[in-house]
């Protein structure tokens, strides 16, 4: 079963008398182990449906199932909840605490899940480990180049071992060697950790990464292509 | 680690530094009016709330104790005579005029009582002996007035109204409400300072038997005595400190000014604590997009309120008492007890609580999709 499962997903802003659709009528499915590229132009949708996948936007109509379980009939309150403990996010503009230092930026994840904080710590150092940052636990935000913020953002995202990681333009503010650590680290996080990963971009450079690239246009799956498993060519798949 | 709330606090020194100042400054305006206040209540009834009496017998419808009225003095046999009474001495307060050495006259304060007794008397007698009052024109003032009335040492002899006032003893610390400073004396010389009448009194004051039922011995005393108010000690204390703080609008000035300078911290606290809270504001979208509640973004902001409250009322409290002990080497009497301290933290954390409560509704509202704007 997939991980996440989206039927027949809208979403309408609406805005006094006028109104848009920013998604109409899609189905996908994201499978864990995989990394899910999004692409489309600017406006196609695709941040509106990571955020409803990332139960942070409410959908107008359909279904969005986060392991298995209905997220759209949710209460507000209930939410928070669903994202703590199933969604780990990555950001475009890494959203660390400018005040906290990458192990505490790590660590304030754990807290929310009420990790004790020796607990808490030991394990936000690992992870900064994982991610080849052994010696930037003390350093703040300010102090790390662009890739290491991101890769802090993905300890962060890991650190309450989500299902789901759901990076919206994760390289956009980064080198090209940057950008290719961070991308090796999130298809680590799919491959190795069997993690559900899915990349929101537009940046063609992160494309070798894909496992399945689902293309969005006017808030529809216009077109998906999945790696063949045995030469890792992209043929036409089902979204 | 230290809460994110604490980082955010001390990170923009600035910020921190306008929000405190404006919690010590509601600190410090509160206490010192507060301090005023009670200053100016127990100095207006000072003479009353250590008279030692339980019962003040005045004219009827005396409102304060510098309006007092005679009535014959007779009224004292009557009142001894009276089930359960154990003392009853009859009492004067009234203006006079004190003679200064360089001629100038300086209104003052005539407390006429009986030195065996000590009804009525001084206290916290710093120089010279209560028992020194019995002799003829003899008086015991206060040290902070010696200056006022152009005393310098004790057994220096002035006038009073024409007649000597040798004075024969220092208090410390009894403060007047008026400009007139208080000057203790026998009852006897008192109605030679004062020109009260003879055979009139000022009041009667009066001590039950322990043990008696006070409201017994006041219905007697009623019934004994007519044309007289029996108040407690506690009945007049309150009206004569009513009539000066709201009959005068003393107080209520005084009042206004705390209430201001609450008003004042609330606006202070509440701008600085909004402002670093849109300034962090996509700080509490990235932890409600992972997954914190509205419980613990209330925290984090109640958090910085309320740390924020207790480093601004340490420094303002502690500028307060400095006022507050200043305050004793001058007339204004600032009373600042361990209540009202601690009242004063309680309604600094208040304040700063409800200042919060506006960035705690911008803070949970935000629209967590925001945090994918880049």
């Amino acid at each position: 079963m997939a991980v996440i499962q989206v039927r027949e997903l809208t979403k309408t802003y609406t805005e006094g008398v006028t109104s848009a659709r920013a998604l109409d009528g899609v189905d996908l499915d994201v499978e864990a182990g995989e990394v899910t590229l999004l692409m489309g132009p600017s406006g196609s949708g695709k941040t509106t449906l990571v955020s409803i996948m990332g139960a942070i936007l409410r959908a107008s109509s359909g279904s969005v199932k986060i392991a298995g379980r209905e997220i759209t009939r949710l209460k507000e309150r209930e939410l928070p909840a669903v994202r703590l403990h199933h969604i780990g996010f990555v950001f475009q503009g890494f959203n660390l605490f400018p005040t906290l230092t990458a192990a505490e930026n790590v660590e304030l994840a754990l807290k929310l899940k009420k990790t004790p904080s020796t607990v808490a710590r030991q394990r936000a150092r690992a992870l900064l480990d994982e991610m080849g940052l052994r010696d930037k636990h003390r350093s703040y935000p300010a102090d790390l180049s662009g890739g290491q913020k991101q890769r802090v953002a993905i300890a962060r995202a890991l650190a309450g071992e989500p299902d789901i990681i759901l990076a919206d333009e994760p390289t956009a503010a980064l080198d090209r060697d940057s950008g290719r650590i961070v991308m090796q680290a999130l298809r680590g996080l799919a491959h190795e950790k069997g993690r559900a990963v899915v990349v929101v971009t537009h940046d063609n450079r992160v494309l070798e990464y894909g496992d399945r690239i689902v293309r969005i246009e006017d808030g529809r799956i216009a077109g998906a292509v999945g790696r063949n498993g045995l030469d890792g060519h992209l043929e036409e798949i089902h979204a | 680690m230290a809460s994110l709330a604490i980082r955010n606090l001390f990170h923009d020194k600035i910020r921190l530094a306008v929000t405190l100042t404006g919690i010590i400054f509601s600190v410090v305006l509160v206490a010192v009016q507060t301090g005023l206040f009670l200053g100016f209540t127990t100095t207006t009834s000072n003479v009353i709330d250590n008279s030692g009496a339980d019962f003040w017998i005045t004219s009827k419808g005396v409102q304060y104790i510098e309006a007092g009225v005679p009535f014959p003095e007779k009224k004292l046999y009557h009142a001894r005579a009276v089930e359960g009474v154990q003392e009853a001495e009859k009492y004067i307060v009234r203006f006079g005029q004190w003679k200064r050495p360089d001629g100038a006259d300086q209104s003052c304060e005539i407390i006429g009582f009986d030195p065996d007794t000590r009804l009525g008397g001084p206290w916290r007698v710093a120089e010279g002996s209560v028992h020194d009052l019995k002799l003829q024109d003899t008086v015991m003032i206060d040290r902070f007035y010696a200056p006022k009335l152009g005393v310098t040492h004790l057994g220096q002899s002035l006038e009073i109204r024409g007649v000597r006032a040798r004075v024969v003893g220092f208090t410390e610390g009894i403060r007047t409400f008026t400009t007139s400073p208080l000057v203790f004396t026998s009852y006897k010389n008192a109605q030679r300072y004062s020109d009260l009448q003879t055979g009139q009194t000022m009041y009667l004051l009066v001590t039950a038997r322990p043990g008696v039922d006070r409201e017994r011995v006041r219905a007697a005393l009623l019934g004994q005595l007519s044309d007289v108010d029996v108040l407690t000690t506690a009945e007049f204390s309150g009206k004569t400190t009513r009539y000066w703080m709201f009959g005068t609008g003393a107080g209520v000035t005084v009042i206004m000014a705390a209430v201001l300078g609450l008003l004042v911290g609330v606006v202070v606290v509440a701008q600085t604590i909004y402002a670093a809270t849109i300034d962090h504001i996509r700080e509490f979208g990235t932890l409600k997009a992972m997954g914190a509640t509205n419980g613990y973004i209330y925290r984090v902001i109640l958090q910085q309120a309320m740390v924020s409250a207790a480093i601004g009322y340490a420094v303002g409290i502690a500028l307060a008492i400095l006022v507050e002990v200043s305050s004793r080497a001058s007339g204004a009497n600032i009373v600042l007890p361990a209540s009202v301290r601690a009242g004063l933290l309680a309604t600094t954390l208040a304040m700063c609580v409800s200042a919060a409560m506006v960035s705690i509704h911008k803070a949970t509202t935000i629209d967590p999709a925001m945090v994918f704007k880049g």
